[in-house]
């Protein structure tokens, strides 16, 4: 990090900096909130997604207990 | 089913993304020298008119969105619409913070009223505030669809006719350094800023297509549960102003 300082065109990290520091930091902070929200709804397509392959697995199994009671009778 | 997978290169342009908004971070802080008049608090300069410029140029990708669904009827042209507004409202949202926080430390007020290129952006950011209440406001999709692409395409043509209107007004305060005419600014600061606005451009479109995908994908499931199971299962979603 020192080398970083070093390197840079002298950073004044008084009161100009924190400015500057907000205007990336909102930046920063937009984006996150923005794909945490995405991640929110990710997550609920993967649960609609988990309820579906239940629902026909249930569906299938109603459909096979239906032909075997037709082949016995 | 149909074809379109808008997965298809998010994973290079993510990468490109990340790797355009290092560089140009980079640059902004290492690179480009500190500016004679501001000082250090140019610095929000590459980050809050990329976020500007993106913002509007999104809101107008948003209107050519909407002629598509126009021209064909295809609701998947809504759905780009919607996102690539969506978006450029929240870029235009980062820029319009970056802004006002860039103008307290430069003019030391949050917000100027008499200067034309602020109130401006602001009449568009609120003119594209009222797109999602429009299309919540309508219940039939159809309708919806419909009413929000002409709604985006009149409030889109507006974007290049306001920022033109600017250029013509006669007080400026806010600084012109970018002109067609190659504007004043020196080049490190030049190469700085076109990296940035590559960045951000491309953090645009990285977004879009990943809600789009996003997006896609539920209605896809959606899509499936009907085939395989009937309409019946379907849960009504409610009333919603993003298309479904």
């Amino acid at each position: 990090m020192n080398v970083l300082f070093a390197l840079a065109p002298a950073l004044p990290l008084g009161k100009s900096g924190k400015f500057v520091a907000a205007a990336y930091i909102v930046f920063v902070v937009l984006i996150l909130v923005y794909v945490g929200i995405m991640a929110i709804r990710s997550e609920r397509t993967e649960r609609e997604l988990a309820e579906l392959q239940r629902d026909v697995e249930a569906a299938r199994a109603r459909e096979d207990e239906r032909e075997r009671e037709t082949v016995n009778s | 089913m149909p074809s379109t997978t808008y997965g298809k290169g998010l994973r290079s342009l993510s990468l490109a993304t990340i790797a355009t908004i290092a560089t140009a971070l980079v640059l902004t802080f290492f690179y480009a020298p500190l500016d004679a008049d501001q000082g250090f608090v140019q610095k929000i300069f590459y980050l809050h008119v990329p976020l500007a410029v993106v913002s509007l140029c999104g809101f107008i990708f948003g209107a050519g969105l909407a002629i598509g669904y126009l021209r064909t009827g295809d609701r998947k042209w809504d759905m780009r619409s919607y996102v690539a507004i969506h978006m450029a409202l929240i870029f235009g949202i980062g820029g319009l913070i970056t802004g006002s926080i860039w103008a307290k430390a430069s003019w030391g007020h949050w917000w100027v009223w008499n200067e034309p290129t602020l109130v401006s952006f602001l009449i568009v950011l609120l003119l594209f505030a009222t797109y999602q209440p429009l299309r919540f406001s309508i219940e039939d999709p159809e309708r919806q669809s419909r009413y929000a692409s002409v709604f985006s395409v009149v409030a889109g043509a507006f974007v290049p006719l306001n920022f033109m209107a600017v250029r013509l007004a006669q007080q400026y305060v806010h600084p012109r350094v970018l002109t067609l005419g190659g504007g004043n600014l020196p080049g490190a600061m030049r190469l700085t800023f076109l990296v940035a606005l590559l960045g951000i451009a491309l953090l645009y479109v990285t977004l879009w297509k990943y809600e789009m995908t996003a997006k896609y994908t539920r209605m896809q499931v959606r899509r499936l549960r009907r085939t395989l199971l009937g309409e019946d299962t379907i849960r009504p979603s409610g009333r919603s102003a993003a298309p479904s």
